[in-house]
């Protein structure tokens, strides 16, 4: 009964905490629309900056508390709403998502070069001296008492903001509709920044609260709170009574397993894991959805050619062999793995870009991929290839069927938990076995090692040999989701993405068709993984956990999500440019963390991606036949001269680089020649009849608005 | 026996009642008027007729078969169709694909020899949508969204076909226009079911009024029989005519 | 009532110099164009509305009306002309601003925050400087039904209640400038006599009203003056008697 007891107030202090935060979290979700990912980590950054000036340099308590939660964290709190968060009105689900992902990635980052992560730093509770307070027959804390009391202020408070004020009320109805909120007389920046400090308060002060109870560590302090989301989401993301339900339900469970489960070797992951795995079963309790009607939002990715795939396609294939025989060894090592990492986003083109359902699971999808070639793929063999796909795709099916009644940010949290559960818990199982049939040992408790992949005799463990065999593997798949793009399946993700009650009051059948599409990601995610797994040779949990894979979901959004040149993008900037930047600026090498972060963040001014505008910059060449086969012409003959050693490749590099630019160039004055010989205005109808249009163009060149002049010249 | 047959339909929000044991047939053949005050509860009827939200009393029969029980996309499959009130576009396609989505989807689940590429043409031509057929729905004014609603409607060949104020937004040529095509649908052997608030549509092209107030069923007619009718006139027209 | 020409011009104050002669114009466009991303809607658009009149401006699908009532309101930037408010130029002022000082707009469609239960989208209201009290007394003596329905949530109204709760801000605020697009759209009929006859009224005391219809027959009863919109033009302008000829012709397509 003490043991019980103890535990109680253990998890009720902690709950109180957690409900801080989700409360935070519910703040900003409710009136600015946007699911704050980034929460703990502010909580994080206030936590360190607390210590800083309490700890390190010795301020009054008071005075370093106001500090942060008055003046420092609201301000930030301002910052993010000025300089990110504003771009993202109209933007879809995963646009805000990936932003506040990013601005996590990022903050991570910068904690870690503020304060070097390798130094331990103590942190005291409240009222750490004082004698705790008997309860029965166990006590309490002052800190845990503090705790519990501020949850319950917090609550009441944030209740009574949003729905007895005026200013809460605006804040909400700026969600619903913006323009309307001005109509209204309301200013909407005004109370989105109120918002936004007011959330980042609250996150810091979960942070100082809950900073003594674990290391001081930077990771893990931001993710600590995937038990607050679960408390929030067990509020709907809407109501605080709830939300603390929620938060007392999630931590107590914590505090009675820590106490309560027994010791066993396949266990201590599970309690790692179990805050995801609470939070997974909340999402399950959500109640039924209404069909999802229609959604708006800025986005749009205009249907890919045939002819634009092809070319994308050879592109790439061109790009693997040039990059195979031009790079030294070691290069190729550390370079190697941007298609494995293409591949894995391009599964993110047909799921996320076409039908709109967020997994932040691939790249565990990729794990079971690798861990499969792992164990089946002995000396190579291709069927491994086989069972990676299928049994990635089944498992991906399986993901899918609670998918059909969760959505937006709920699938995302949803996927969010499993890949948890898979790198805190399953990944780390020792060997078990099924029915006693096989035995499974998944990562053998460290890493796996995994053969090169042999195909019609040949087999492939060189880096050059891997590096053509992923990038052709990359253009035929990127074939494959143009193919889906221009097809019935396509457009019939889209318009899923669109309305699923306009779906489903076609006939559509929602369940099968979501399936499909998870199945399909994960095999593709799966087939990636199996060929990364065999071209870095030896595996482990490591590679495929949760914060590995949240930078290539976020640098694929930001390259474009609705097309394979995005995916592209997005691995190219993370397995190809971090690296080449970290090798030529060794110096700074450090502060390249946060990059993916500043990335996503920017994704607010442009949601359509960064392929779109390169597409656009670069359209001139296509247009013109005569570039285009010069640049072609160009590209290989660069290659021929750099394979006959007379260039070396800085210079070659530089020259591929400039060829296209400089194409762009010619292309734009050649059209612009041919653009003067359009007949001038004011000749038209003098050397050629009238036609409607030129009194379209006239009109709009006098700016007449005279309608007697449009008339008169038609008659 | 109808091809749609509403019996008794109650559905409550909390402690408002919405419907209250409505009764409605659709005839095959016939355009059948629903018009009510605003908040009578038309669209809930159609939510309801469709299985996009629960009843709490009541039966919906298509061919005598109910229907309580089936998903709304079963529903789609034994022949029923909608459009929305609330525009309910796919609005990342353009016109043309937007319909052939639905014809796809028919294709998907009907296994008949229909070509759905030949059927998306054929509708556009017939709606009049030829000149925007490339563009996105989103640039469209609401008028031409609607038409491109009854289009893919219709891509999945329905048998009873519910339309929520399609002539809102409309102009008044297109609406003249629409309520002949109505007429054309009809005569083809839909039963077609019209919720409008433009009282000379509703007059000109249906066969039978249903009036809806308050979530009862107040009136059923032909279109002069309604005009005339007292309660009808006290509750929803106004001055008569 | 609210005191529109108080409206700081938030550029060029040196050329509020040229106001005074026209002040019996409570909104002027002159020669607006406008332009989505860089599809051109409006093509130099002129248009007055006179102190204490009902403005209609009527016009087919797509014509630029809407757009053009975006542009009075501030929601929408013209690529060139100037917007005037009692003789001020206002272009750039904020949409906010516009309200707060007594510029009503309703937009098309629902002009209603879905998710806030109906007394909290009536709060919202309180910011043209009324309490909550006298709006919902406002309000609720013009539409009953909204009383019964003050904390249902907005967006599950049908949406003749949604547009009622739309037009109630016009009557509760009681602006200078009383801008309706589309009011009739989805309403029953009897539901539109009653709106315009509130419109006629709220008129009456001396409110500006520009009032945008697709139907001329529901709103030309009330109108001073109406102005015919075809494709990002003003066709014609004047009285409504003097317009029933271009109407039909302006549908038709001409
Ligand atoms: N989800 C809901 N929760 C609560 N009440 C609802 C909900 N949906 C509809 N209602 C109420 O049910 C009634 C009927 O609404 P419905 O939308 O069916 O009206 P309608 O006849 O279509 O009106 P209109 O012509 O104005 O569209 C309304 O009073 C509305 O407020
Ligand atoms: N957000 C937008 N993006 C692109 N084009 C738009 C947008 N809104 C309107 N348009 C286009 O601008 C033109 C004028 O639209 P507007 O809404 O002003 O017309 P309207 O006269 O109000 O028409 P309606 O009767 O349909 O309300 C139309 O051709 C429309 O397609
Ligand atoms: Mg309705
Ligand atoms: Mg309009």
């Amino acid at each position: 009964m003490d043991k019980f007891l103890t535990f109680t107030i253990v998890g009720l202090a902690t709950s109180a905490i957690y409900a801080v935060i989700a409360s935070g979290l519910v703040l900003t979700y409710t009136t600015t629309g946007i699911f704050n990912f980034a929460q703990g980590a502010i909580g994080m950054l206030a936590a360190f900056t607390y210590w800083q000036l309490r700890f390190s340099w010795g301020w009054p308590t008071p005075v370093a508390l106001i500090v942060v939660l008055f003046v420092l964290a609201p301000l930030f709190g301002i910052l993010i709403d000025r300089v990110i968060m504003r771009g993202l009105q109209d933007t879809s689900e995963t646009t805000k998502l990936v932003v506040s992902i990013s601005l996590l990635i990022g903050m991570i980052g910068l904690a870690q070069i503020i304060w070097d992560p390798n130094v331990s730093r103590p942190y005291a509770t409240f009222f750490a001296t004082s004698k705790p307070l008997a309860i029965g027959p166990t006590t309490i804390t002052w800190h845990q008492l503090i705790t519990i009391a501020v949850a319950i202020a917090v609550a009441i408070g944030l209740r009574f903001l949003l729905y007895a004020t005026r200013i809460g009320i605006a804040m909400r109805a700026a969600v619903d509709d913006r323009p309307l909120a001005t109509l209204n007389g309301a200013r909407p920046h005004r109370v989105s920044m109120f918002a936004w400090a007011i959330g980042s308060s609250l996150a810091a002060l979960g942070g100082i609260l809950i900073a003594p109870l674990v290391p001081l560590e930077a990771g893990t302090l931001s993710l600590l709170i995937i038990s607050a989301y679960a408390a929030a989401i067990f509020g709907r993301l809407r109501s605080f009574p709830l939300v603390f339900v929620g938060a007392i339900v999630v931590g107590c469970t914590e505090g009675y397993l820590s106490g309560y489960l027994p010791q066993n070797q396949y266990l201590p992951g599970l309690r790692l894991a179990s805050p995801a795995i609470l939070l997974f079963i909340v999402l399950l309790l959500l109640p039924n959805p209404r069909l999802r009607g229609r959604t708006r939002s800025r986005e749009f990715f205009p249907m890919p050619s045939r002819r634009g795939a092809l070319g994308f396609a050879a592109g790439v294939t061109a790009a693997g062999v040039v990059l195979a025989t031009t790079m030294s060894q070691p290069d190729l090592v550390t370079y190697g793995r941007v298609f494995s990492v293409g591949i894995i986003a391009l599964s993110l083109v047909p799921l996320v870009g076409f039908a709109g359902q967020v997994s932040l699971c691939q790249l565990s999808f990729a794990g079971i991929g690798a861990i499969v070639m792992a164990h089946l793929g002995h000396n190579g063999n291709p069927i491994a290839l086989v069972w990676a796909v299928l049994i990635t795709a089944a498992i991906g099916a399986v993901i899918a069927l609670p998918a059909l009644r969760l959505s937006g940010i709920y699938l995302a949290l949803g996927t969010a938990a499993f890949a948890i559960a898979l790198d805190r818990w399953i990944f780390t199982l020792p060997k078990f076995s099924v029915f006693g049939l096989f035995n499974i040992d998944l990562f053998q408790q460290g890493s796996v090692s995994v053969d090169p992949l042999r195909l019609f005799g040949f087999t492939f463990d060189t880096p050059g040999s891997q590096m053509v065999l992923l990038s052709s593997v990359f253009a035929l798949l990127s074939l494959l989701v143009v193919a889906i793009r221009r097809g019935r399946f396509g457009r019939r993700l889209l318009a899923m993405k669109d309305s699923e009650a306009a779906c489903a009051t076609l006939g559509l059948n929602l369940l099968g068709t979501k399936v499909t599409v998870f199945a399909l990601s994960a095999g593709m995610a799966g087939l990636g993984g199996a060929l990364l797994g065999s071209q870095l040779s030896s595996v482990s949990p490591q590679n495929f956990d949760l914060v590995t894979g949240l930078p290539i979901f976020a640098l694929a959004v930001v390259g474009g999500i609705g097309a394979a040149g995005g995916a592209l993008f997005g691995a190219v900037s993370l397995a190809g440019l971090l690296p080449l930047l970290a090798a030529l600026l060794p110096s700074v090498s450090q502060y390249l963390v946060i990059l993916p972060g500043l990335a996503g963040i920017g994704l607010g001014r442009n949601p359509n991606g960064a392929v779109h505008d390169l597409r656009e910059g670069f359209m001139p060449i296509a247009k013109s036949r005569i570039v285009l086969v010069a640049t072609v012409v160009v590209l290989a003959g660069l290659y021929a001269i750099r394979m006959l050693d007379a260039i070396d490749n800085w210079t070659y590099a530089l020259l591929t680089m400039t060829t296209p630019l400089v194409a762009v160039v010619a292309a734009t004055l050649l059209r612009r020649e041919r653009a003067d010989g359009v007949v001038p205005l004011e000749w038209r109808g003098v050397t050629e009849p009238w036609t409607d249009d030129d009194v379209r163009d006239l009109d709009r060149v006098l700016g007449l608005t005279e309608v007697e002049l449009h008339g008169a010249a038609r008659g | 026996m109808a091809q749609l047959a509403v019996r008794g339909v109650t559905v409550r929000f909390g402690g408002n009642v919405a419907l209250d044991g409505v009764d409605l047939d659709a005839d095959p053949g016939m355009v059948t008027g629903l018009i009510g005050p605003n908040g009578a509860g038309k669209t809930t009827l159609f939510n309801v007729i469709t299985g996009l939200i629960p009843l709490n009393s009541g039966s919906i029969q298509l061919n005598g078969a109910p229907m309580n029980d089936l998903s709304p996309t079963k529903r789609a499959r034994r022949g029923l169709a909608r459009t929305f009130q609330r525009l309910e576009l796919f609005s990342l396609l353009s016109v043309r694909e937007n319909i052939r989505v639905a014809a796809d989807i028919r294709k998907g689940w009907a296994r008949d020899g229909s070509d759905p590429a030949a059927v998306t043409e054929a509708l556009i031509e017939r709606i009049g949508l030829g000149a925007v057929a490339d563009a996105r729905v989103d640039a469209l004014p609401t008028g031409q969204c609607r038409l491109v609603e009854l289009g893919r409607s219709l891509a999945t060949r329905p048998e009873v076909l519910l339309l929520d104020e399609p002539a809102s937004g409309q102009d008044e040529n297109e609406t003249l226009a629409f309520g002949a095509l109505l007429q054309e649908l009809a005569a083809e052997g839909m039963a077609v079911v019209l919720v409008e608030h433009d009282v000379h549509l509703v007059m000109r092209v249906c066969h039978k009024v249903h009036v809806l107030d308050f979530g009862r069923i107040i009136a059923v007619g032909d279109p002069q029989q309604i005009q005339t009718n007292p309660a009808v006139v006290a509750a929803y027209l106004g001055t008569p005519g | 009532m609210s005191n529109l020409s108080a409206v700081e011009p938030p550029d060029n104050p040196a050329r509020s110099n040229e106001t005074g002669h026209q002040d019996h114009n409570l909104l002027e466009l002159r020669g607006i164009r406008a332009a989505y991303e860089r599809i051109d809607v409006l093509f130099g658009v002129d248009l007055v509305v006179p102190e204490a009149s009902v403005v209609a401006l009527l016009g087919p699908n797509g014509a630029g009306k809407t757009t053009t009532l975006r542009v009075a309101a501030g929601l929408h930037v013209p690529s060139a002309g100037d917007v005037l408010i009692a003789g001020r130029r206002v272009n750039g002022a904020k949409p906010e601003e516009l309200a707060r000082h007594g510029l009503c707009m309703i937009p098309e469609g629902r002009g209603i925050f879905p998710n806030l239960t109906v007394r909290e989208n009536l709060r919202m209201m309180t910011y043209v400087g009324r309490s909550l009290a006298e709006i919902e007394e406002i309000a609720y003596s013009r539409f009953p039904r909204l009383a019964e329905r003050r904390t249902q949530t907005a967006g599950t109204l049908s949406g003749g209640e949604q547009q009622m709760l739309a037009m109630a801000r016009g009557m509760a605020t009681e602006p200078a400038l009383l801008i309706l697009d589309e009011l009739s759209m989805g309403l029953a009929p009897i539901i539109v006599a009653e709106l315009y006859e509130m419109v006629a009224q709220v008129a009456r005391s001396g409110v500006s009203i520009l009032v945008v219809e697709q139907f001329a027959s529901t709103v030309l009863g009330v109108a001073d003056y109406a102005a015919i919109m075809v494709h990002g033009r003003i066709e014609r302008a004047g009285r409504p008697d003097e317009l029933a000829a271009d109407l039909s012709k302006a549908y038709l397509g001409g």
